[in-house]
């Protein structure tokens, strides 16, 4: 009776051990075809950026033949007329410029430009939408529902709506106000700074502040109440220790009109000519239609634009989703 | 109770003035006036310019009453413009939604290594600047010498008497809509990637022990729990996608033949051949549709922000 009993447990873990190694190939296997699915897909949306960046390393014939050579010793021939601004037609030689074409490549005074735009126009943006956010969040008052509809709708609107009264708004001010202020002809509103500063905050001001107040909404209301117990004003309560908590929601934000305000292209299109220009106005510059289009050049200038904001996504990819969908899906 | 409640604020609200810091107007009104700036004012001046022609020698609007209204609807420019705008916009809703929920699946399989860095990976393409993708596949769809073209080629999907940019034009829509998929598709899988995560795994569970095969535990539990989520990236889709314009601008000018060109680009056009009474009628038709068209969603889908 023992005996049996002892075999029958061994032959019972027996099975166990079987079926455990099974389960174990069977995850083993799923574990190879799940990886292998997911890389493949995450490989083909990564293919344009990679196969971009090798044109910016080739020469030219190499880039513009089918089938294409795909690996060639780099050159960095192409970020030298992008970046350090020397003339492509100085290495025609290398081979690296085909065309020869007269051109502006030099990204550098545009790079400059969308980096002070992107930074103040965040600064700006999060500085007033931060106190905006928090009034949303914790006040209540008459048509509080309908104001929020109100700052959606403005980012729901297409910037077309805007492109004629901006742009009049712009080149009246500058002529009316501003230059007999500071003289004819400077560029203050219309492809001035300051104007296409303005138009960045503008279009971030919903997105940062419907995002905060989400952040808002996540800490407890008895922390306002419990300053104010203490003495705290309102104010205080909000500056000293409210938007402490909010911090991470801070950089969210942050970084996210960053990128929008890195991207825009169509306003500040409209509000610009030649004296003002970001990297996008820059990339609309080029002549893609033409025969001899300098593809390396162009290649050059989307990597150096492309750098920023992919430091800056990972960086804020916990509160991607969030941030992406103005507080709505809490990812 | 309710006497003394009332009585305590109005009391409130007689001693607390309305700009100080214990009301909501002084936390509000910087965003409100830029935003007031930005929306309100644009929406005016469209109406008064719309019933005004521009006059280039006198440099100065002059009553044109009704007939800027009256023309763009006769603009076969235009009524091109917004059927394009539509069609585009639904199929391309419905390629990046279908796509973005299978590459969401794929990625929220249980056993997937490395997860992070594919996803990295995978998020890159929806921060590059729409004009630097837009400059990116015109080359990769360039007639002769594009990766995208020759593959389109190769699968007999395009000819080369028609490629994707230029011939008639056939194709140049698909052009687009690959720049457009490449770049959405992950923002859609992302956003519905984060609400199956927040699926419990109970309900998942109980299926399984129920005998429920993979599609049936994914139509009957996952797509129902995913629905709020599906109708925020829904709302977000739709309402870039009635802006489009990066990507025509650059890739292709609205054209050839004007069979690319989206309302916005046309908008552009007309704004920079100075026809800006045109312009702003284009902008309060946008306007309102746009207005519309998400209000009534959101109000439909009780979307919450």
């Amino acid at each position: 009776m023992a005996a049996t009993q002892v075999s029958s447990t061994s032959t019972r873990t027996e099975a166990g051990k079987k079926s455990a190694e099974a389960t174990r190939a069977k995850h083993a296997r799923e574990a190879v075809v799940q990886t292998g699915i997911a890389a493949v897909i995450a490989l083909i949306f990564f293919f344009p950026i990679f196969y971009w960046f090798l044109v910016s390393v080739k020469p030219l014939t190499y880039t513009m033949s089918w089938p294409p050579v795909w690996l060639s010793a780099p050159i960095f021939d192409w970020y030298q007329v992008v970046v350090l601004g020397v003339d492509p037609n100085v290495n025609a030689q290398s081979g690296a410029v085909f065309n020869g074409a007269a051109g502006n490549y030099y990204v550098i005074p545009y790079l400059r430009n969308s980096i002070v735009i992107g930074i103040l126009s965040t600064g700006i943006a999060v500085l007033l939408s931060t106190p905006a956010a928090y009034a949303l969040s914790r006040f209540t008052f008459k048509r509080r529902s309908n104001l929020i509809t109100w700052i959606l709708s403005t980012r729901m609107m297409p910037p077309v709506v805007a492109i004629f009264p901006m742009y009049w708004l712009y080149t009246q001010a500058d002529q009316k106000v501003f230059w007999p202020l500071f003289g004819s002809g400077t560029n203050i509103l219309y492809d001035g700074l300051i104007g296409v500063l303005l138009i960045h905050v503008v279009i971030n001001l919903p997105l940062t502040t419907l995002l905060l107040k989400s952040f808002f909404d996540d800490i407890p209301i008895d922390l306002d109440e419990a300053a104010m117990v203490d003495g705290c004003t309102r104010w205080q309560a909000f500056s000293k220790v409210i938007w402490h908590y909010a911090l991470p929601g801070l950089g969210s934000a942050g970084i996210l009109a960053f990128i929008a305000s890195w991207n825009e292209f169509l306003l500040t299109l409209t509000v610009t000519r030649t004296q003002f220009g970001t990297v996008p106005i820059f990339g609309s510059t080029f002549d893609v239609s033409a025969a001899g289009t300098e593809w390396g050049a162009l290649a050059a200038v989307s990597i150096t634009a492309m750098v920023p904001v992919f430091i800056f996504v990972l960086i804020v990819q916990r509160n991607l989703v969030r941030g992406m969908t103005m507080g709505a899906v809490k990812g | 109770m309710n006497v003394s409640k009332t009585q305590a604020q109005t009391r409130l609200h007689r001693t607390i003035p309305w700009w100080s810091p214990e009301r909501p107007f002084i936390w509000l009104v910087p965003v409100i006036f830029l935003l007031f700036v930005y929306s309100i004012y644009p929406f005016v001046f469209n109406i008064v310019i719309s019933f005004q022609k521009f006059d280039a020698m006198a440099k100065a609007f002059k009553w044109n009453f009704p007939n800027n209204w009256v023309n763009l609807f006769t603009n076969d420019d235009f009524l091109k413009s917004f059927r394009i705008t539509f069609t585009y916009g639904s199929i391309a809703l419905v390629v990046e939604l279908i796509l973005g929920m299978l590459v969401a699946l794929a990625f929220d399989a249980p056993r997937v290594k490395l997860r992070g860095l594919w996803q990295s990976l995978f998020i890159l393409p929806m921060v590059v600047p729409p004009v630097i993708s837009g400059l990116m596949f015109r080359f990769l769809q360039n007639a002769e010498y594009g990766i995208i073209s020759n593959l389109l080629y190769a699968t007999g999907i395009v000819s080369i008497a028609e490629p994707l940019i230029g011939g008639t034009g056939k194709n140049v829509l698909l052009a687009i809509l690959i720049a457009d998929v490449w770049q959405w598709t992950p923002f859609v899988a992302l956003i519905i990637l984060a609400g199956l995560k927040a699926i419990p795994p109970e309900p998942l569970e109980a299926a399984e022990v129920d005998g429920a095969n993979k599609w049936q535990q994914f139509w009957n539990i996952k797509l129902p729990m995913l629905r709020s989520v599906l109708t925020i990236v829904v709302l977000f889709r739709i309402v870039d996608l009635l802006r489009l314009f990066d990507y025509v601008s650059i890739m292709t000018s609205g054209g050839p033949g004007g069979n690319s060109e989206t309302v916005s680009h046309f908008a552009y056009r007309m704004h920079k051949s100075i026809e800006w009474g045109t312009v702003a009628v284009v902008g309060i038709v946008v306007l309102i549709l746009s207005t519309l068209v998400t209000n009534l969603y959101i109000k439909f889908f009780k979307v919450r922000f």
